[in-house]
């Protein structure tokens, strides 16, 4: 009797995947099944459960791999090593903090049902997916699973005439970018024969090919199809548009896991599939992360709109994350998971002080003026996470652009050093524009009064450019300009009414983003040493 | 007969270059979207004509992730033109213009 040879399932390393899609599927039946509307609750409930089994998952993948080495499972296209499982852990964190998010959201639109924990869900396995693959189709597959979920989530304030058009200009872009995508696996399978990351490598390495042009041209568009999905500058004109009119909890959540998920999945293309083509794709990489971190920081310092600025804050992380992708050493390797880590929580609790602060739609920077006097805790938690996304040391986002940069220079030779003085310049602006926001934040509320208000404005209006050294040398400007005050006007005392309490599980999610930020920031030693020894597990 | 597997890629190429093109300078959604799908298509024929040259199944079964992914963005690019053709009576992308900064 013929047999047909199944490949062998490691079932530990696929758990991520099957329990988010377990979830997802049963929460979609059990809506079904339930007369009525489901209530959104459940749906948090049963999100937040399934990111925790993931997270406990990854634990047990974690001894695995300290026992057995990293390994390759179904066929060689699933991967399992250290840093496949620390980026499905930050996934899964991220998960369950923008469902908690998002649950207060929801409760404050009235919106019943699962409909958005089934997408979050869905997104998050196609995320891993990509964090784990081991084959360009895989990442394609993860790929494509992310994003369709995440097309429907931009779209999910449906009142909104906003939200429709971000989840268009997000539909037609991604699938742009995707279509690019495919025809650079198309490319480097003609110039190799294989679309398997270790084939692709061992076929690179045993052999000289006649004519580089193919898989050149595969490479750059794949780097392209990833550019956009990360938002990179020249390929990043869509993300503001879409980070402004999605609904805030959803953005938070997209800008951390398609960062992970793609960074994963685009680190592991170069520097496991074409180690040996970085002539190829080192100079493309160079550009990307130089472009996207100067265009980044500059044109955030322009934006009134506080997810604009997060937007383009967003791209110049990304800038930051690309430099440690150009290093192409190992410890670009773990400068640029750790970077992922601490990002994906900053930006998650920076988006759900976004939500709670803009309940009344007014995303304009101007309603954070004297947020700190009508709510202390609120600010604090946003201060520090601006703060540590601007690189201020005893935060994680100082070792984390510590590292980065730290690895770009390590490369004797001008362009590490180029770089290294792009990311310095790019912080410092970033400094500015973070901070402006800091003060904002910390500055008296407007009088109600017209002529008050006036004359507050008349005193204050003058720039006084207060360049004051903080301790890591970075730049702090002191931004009462008169543009913003002048904007402030037109909105009058911005909304002192009407504040209702931040949600239990939003205050949980934003302290849960807070803490580890400021304690892993001063107790170094545990974060970096786990993504360090999770690089050295690094699957060849 | 036999046609050479160059012309299978010039094809590939051409269409290819249609849909990107189409993407970049037609301003309706539906056109635009149709301009996708001829892309990945494109990607298709390319990787069929590969998978022959070489000898191996892998590109031509690399083809039906494809068009199953490409089917379900199908489905999903439809519904949002529709929810925005509800809210504006329009598929014109250069009527989007809400969102600017």
């Amino acid at each position: 009797m013929n047999t047909v040879a199944m490949p062998s399932v490691h079932y530990l390393v696929i758990l991520p995947e099957i329990i988010l899609t377990v979830a997802a599927v049963g929460l979609l039946i059990a809506s079904s099944l339930v007369p009525g509307r489901l209530r959104s609750s459940v749906g948090t409930g049963v999100t937040v459960i399934a990111s925790a089994c993931v997270v406990v998952d990854c634990v047990f993948q974690w001894v695995d791999i300290s026992r057995h080495g990293p390994s390759t499972t179904m066929a060689h296209v699933i991967i399992e090593d250290g840093f496949s499982v620390v980026a499905i852990s930050v996934l899964a964190v991220s998960l369950g903090l923008s469902a908690l998010v998002a649950d207060g959201w929801l409760c404050r639109e009235r919106i019943e049902g699962v409909e958005l924990h089934v997408l979050v869900l869905a997104s998050a396995a196609g995320a891993i997916m990509m964090a784990q693959a081991n084959d360009l189709v895989v990442i394609f597959l993860g790929l494509e699973i992310m994003s369709i979920g995440l097309y429907v989530l931009a779209a999910f304030d449906r009142r909104s005439a906003r939200s429709g058009e971000a989840a268009m200009k997000y539909f037609l872009l991604g699938g742009f970018s995707s279509a690019i995508f495919v025809y650079g696996i198309a490319l480097v399978y003609g110039a190799t024969g294989t679309t398997q990351l270790g084939q692709l490598a061992g076929f690179l390495s045993a052999n000289v090919l006649r004519s580089q042009g193919l898989l050149l041209a595969g490479t750059a568009l794949l780097l392209v199809g990833f550019a956009f999905k990360v938002a990179a500058v020249p390929f990043h004109v869509w993300s503001p548009d879409v980070y402004e009119g999605s609904p805030t909890p959803i953005v938070g959540f997209m800008a951390a896991i398609v960062k992970v998920g793609a960074f994963a999945a685009v680190l592991r293309v170069l520097a496991s599939g074409l180690f040996t083509q970085q002539d190829g794709w080192r100079p493309m990489v160079f550009a990307l992360a130089a472009l996207s971190m100067l265009v980044g920081a500059g044109m955030a310092t322009v934006q009134r709109n506080v997810k604009r600025m997060l937007a383009y804050s967003s791209i110049s992380h990304a800038g930051f994350v690309l430099l440690a992708l150009w290093a192409a050493s190992p410890r670009g390797t773990a400068a640029a998971l750790y970077y992922l880590a601490t990002y994906a929580l900053l930006v998650v609790g920076s988006f759900a002080v976004v939500t709670v602060v803009s309940a009344d739609g007014h995303e304009d920077l101007t309603s954070y003026r004297g947020l700190a006097r009508r709510r202390p805790l609120l600010a604090c938690s946003f201060t520090v996470l601006l703060v540590a996304q601007a690189g201020v040391p005893f935060t994680t986002g100082f070792l984390a652009k510590l590292g980065v940069i730290e690895s770009a220079v390590e490369h004797l030779g001008w362009p590490g050093v180029a770089l290294g003085v792009i990311a310095m310049v790019a912080t410092a602006v970033s400094g500015y524009f973070y901070l402006r926001v800091v003060v904002l934040t910390y500055a008296a509320p407007l009088d109600a009064s017209p002529a008050a208000a006036t004359a507050s404005t008349l005193a204050t209006s003058r720039p006084r450019a207060r360049l004051a050294a903080l301790g890591s040398g970075i730049l702090v400007e002191d931004t009462r300009d008169g543009e913003l005050v002048d904007h402030a006007e037109v909105y009058g005392a911005a909304p002192a009414n009407g504040e209702t309490a931040v949600p239990l599980a939003t205050a949980v999610a934003i302290a849960v983003c807070v803490v580890p930020t400021v304690v892993l920031g001063v107790w170094a030693g545990p974060l970096v040493e786990l993504t360090t020894r999770a690089t050295m597990l690094f699957h060849p | 007969m036999t046609i050479p597997a160059a012309w299978y890629l010039i094809v590939s190429a051409l269409l290819f270059g249609i849909g990107a093109t189409g993407v970049l300078v037609r301003r309706n959604a539906l056109v635009m979207f149709m301009c996708i799908e001829l892309m990945l298509n494109a990607a298709n024929l390319a990787l069929v004509t590969f998978a022959r040259v070489l000898h191996d199944v892998g590109g031509q079964a690399t083809v039906f992730f494809v068009l199953v992914v490409a089917a379900a963005e199908v489905t999903v690019g439809l519904g949002i033109v529709v929810a925005i053709f509800r809210t504006r009576h329009s598929a014109v992308v250069d009527d989007l213009h809400e969102l600017q900064g």
